[in-house]
């Protein structure tokens, strides 16, 4: 066994451990650390892919920005997940064969004729001196010039659509107008009121 | 530079859209009306730059990304016409309701421009993103009317099964790229008539883009999201997402199905004539049931669904172009349908049950003939233009061999008659029961009136718009 599978397979033990502790553990804020140990293992494991950009952007976003605000969320909203375990026995069942299911459907297509590895072979090693992210770069402006300011293009319309449908102007916001409070005459404020006198 | 040159339309439009949105924020609540004139503006400058695009060569830019060709130029120019007739049966429409704030014009560009990618990408992640572009624009106008809590919910359901049908085609072109190695489709080609190897892998991903496929059209069983949200949409984005769209889909198809992975069409064939079967059948039947007009229309739009997929079912270039006439026609019938559905909801009342259209012929003529003439060419009678789009599905399916289908079609559209000819007799023979006055602005009634002359005059003369369908395919 060379190091570089060593390596691999203390990554992927502690990145299949670190994931079925996501789902298993009862507090929601070890789950979200559990998580960041799972994106930071698969990191490592990408790296070994030769995948140094993928690898980088996914500690740098994932890990750095997006858990950072699902820690944010689970802390702020308190979220009881004792309701959420509720039916997890009753749903077991279906879980489990849907996930047997999968299993048996992957080993098919894995060990079928025609997407075997021999089908696909790995490619070949770049040498040291390539960098990924260059090459990244490098065909993210010039072939895929197109693609990429159309996704530009769909980040516009996501900011759109949430700016015009979040942003609104309560109607039962309480606020001053001091030129109508100016403005304001004795009828606006008092009202007479004709009572009969009570009774004794 | 070239490849500025060849997509321009796009680009004029993506920058106008920009320019929309930024003056947008600076208009005050009484000059609203100046977005709605920009985008109109935008889309008549768009809509000659791509009809100067007809006739010319095919060419392709961005590496292979992007084409134009014959059958994108023509789909393009039909796309921004009838958004821009959209636009105008929309407007007071939506004044009246507050949603016309600048944002739904934006949207509605932006959503153009995504079916304007859809339609010229020859590129899988071209075709996704432009789709993607298109379907969030989409999600975000249906739920752009915040006060009705119907539109609210059509949007998540709208959204929730529109990312899984997006899902599901990424699945497959995944899956394709996975077996050929290329996302550009030409290439995919290529790799697929070399070596049959490959396309085992490529039929596992031909599976789930033809039901990302007909998810999107909505094409039966994958069209439960149609009627819900036609009905909780407002009618002006009902009108949007039933119109123009249907296009797009069908460039979508014939690019990712006929360009790229000719070489299964045996595969895709079969999985076709049944989704176009259910959905004749289906989309008809349950039509019949519906009291709510936009219900109806939604089946109706099913069944349309299957009509033109029997088209493409043939897999001949005559099928072809006659499912690419269908999709026009569909759309421009659809359009004013609808338009004139927009014309009698006013001022906080909605026109959405078939008892609103009684006596219509009585309360205005105009608004009654444009119903009755869209109806009719919905129905398939001669000799207007919806005649003639059957005739030619009908046609393709049988010289394809598919004999059957077309048994199945023809029955369809005589059970569809029956709740087309309905909502004529509800308009012409039965008194009114709403007796509010309609007033549609001149322009709109102008619309409405070439709108269904153009049902007539492409009836009589459907050489217009077929001739471009079948250079397109030549």
């Amino acid at each position: 066994m060379s190091f570089e599978l060593f390596i691999f397979y203390v990554f992927a033990a502690i990145l299949v451990f670190a994931a079925s502790r996501v789902i298993t553990v009862n507090n929601p804020v070890y789950a979200a650390m559990f998580l960041v140990l799972t994106f930071f293992t698969c990191a490592g494991i990408w790296m070994l892919l030769e995948a140094e950009f993928l690898a980088i952007t996914l500690v740098l976003v994932y890990v750095g920005a997006v858990m950072v605000l699902f820690l944010f969320v689970v802390m702020m909203l308190d979220v009881n997940v004792e309701p959420l375990r509720e039916g997890f026995v009753s749903y077991l069942p279906v879980g489990l064969l849907v996930g047997a299911i999968m299993l048996i459907e992957m080993v098919f297509l894995i060990t079928q004729r025609y997407f075997k590895n021999e089908q696909f072979p790995a490619p070949e090693r770049a040498g040291a001196d390539v960098s990924n992210t260059q090459e990244l770069g490098r065909l993210l402006y010039s072939e895929y010039l197109f693609q990429f300011e159309i996704a530009a293009i769909i980040l516009l319309v996501a900011i759109v659509a949430a700016i015009a449908l979040t942003m609104r102007r309560r109607p039962d916001t309480k606020y001053q107008t001091p030129s109508e409070q100016i403005s304001v005459t004795k009828s606006d404020r008092l009202r007479v009121v004709q009572m009969p006198p009570e009774k004794r | 530079m070239d490849n500025l040159r060849i997509a321009t339309p796009e680009i004029f439009l993506l920058t106008a859209t920009c320019v929309v949105l930024v003056v947008g924020l600076f208009l005050k609540p009484e000059q609203r009306q100046l977005n709605y004139w920009m985008a109109q503006a935008a889309l008549v400058v768009t809509l000659i730059m791509s009809t100067s695009q007809i006739g010319d060569a095919p060419a392709s830019a961005f590496s292979g990304a992007y084409s134009i060709d014959a059958m994108s130029a023509s789909l393009k120019s039909w796309i921004l016409a009838i958004v821009f007739g959209g636009f105008l049966y929309s407007r007071d429409y939506l004044s009246e309701r507050q949603i016309a704030r600048g944002e739904y014009y934006t949207l509605g560009l932006f959503g153009t421009a995504g079916m304007m990618i859809m339609v010229s990408a020859t590129n899988m992640l071209t075709i996704y993103l432009g789709l993607e572009l298109l379907a969030l624009s989409l999600y975000a106008m249906v739920a752009l009317y915040r006060n009705n809590a119907a539109a609210s919910e059509a949007a998540m359901k709208y959204f929730v099964l529109g990312a899984l049908a997006s899902g599901m085609l990424l699945y497959g072109i995944s899956m394709i790229y996975g077996a050929t190695g290329s996302l550009n489709l030409a290439v995919v080609n290529d790799v697929l008539v070399g070596g049959s190897e490959r396309s085992v892998g490529a039929r596992f991903g031909l599976v789930f883009v033809v039901v990302g496929l007909a998810f999107k059209f909505g094409a039966v069983p994958f069209h439960m999201w149609v009627p819900d949200v036609y009905d909780g949409a407002p009618t002006s984005v009902t009108l949007f997402i039933s119109t123009a769209p249907k296009i797009a889909a069908f460039a979508m198809l014939i690019r990712l199905l006929v360009d790229g992975l000719p070489v299964l069409h045996a595969d895709w064939q079969q999985m076709l004539s049944i989704l176009a079967a259910l959905s004749m059948i289906v989309g008809n039947l349950v039509a019949i049931a519906q009291t709510n007009i936009k219900r109806m229309l939604a089946y109706s739009t099913i069944s349309h669904v299957g009509f033109l997929l029997m088209g493409i079912v043939g897999a001949s270039a005559e099928g072809y172009s006659a499912a690419m006439f269908y999709a026009i026609v569909y759309a421009f019938t659809t359009l004013a349908a609808f338009g004139v559905l927009l014309a009698l909801s006013r001022d906080g009342y909605e026109a959405v049950n078939l008892n609103d259209l009684a006596g219509l012929g009585k309360r205005n003529v105009l608004l009654a003939a444009v119903m009755m003439l869209a109806m009719i060419s919905l129905a398939g009678v001669p000799p207007l233009v919806g005649f003639y789009a059957k005739l030619s599905v009908l046609k393709a399916a049988i010289g394809g061999g598919y004999m059957w289908l077309a048994i199945v079609g023809v029955f369809m559209s005589v059970i569809g008659a029956f709740y087309y000819l309905r909502i004529i007799k509800l308009m012409f023979f039965d008194e009114p029961i709403v007796k509010a006055e309609i007033n549609a602005a001149s322009d709109v009634s102008a619309g409405l009136a070439v709108n269904g002359l153009a049902l007539v005059v492409f009836g009589v003369v459907p050489g217009l718009i077929m001739g471009a369908c079948v250079a397109a395919f030549g």
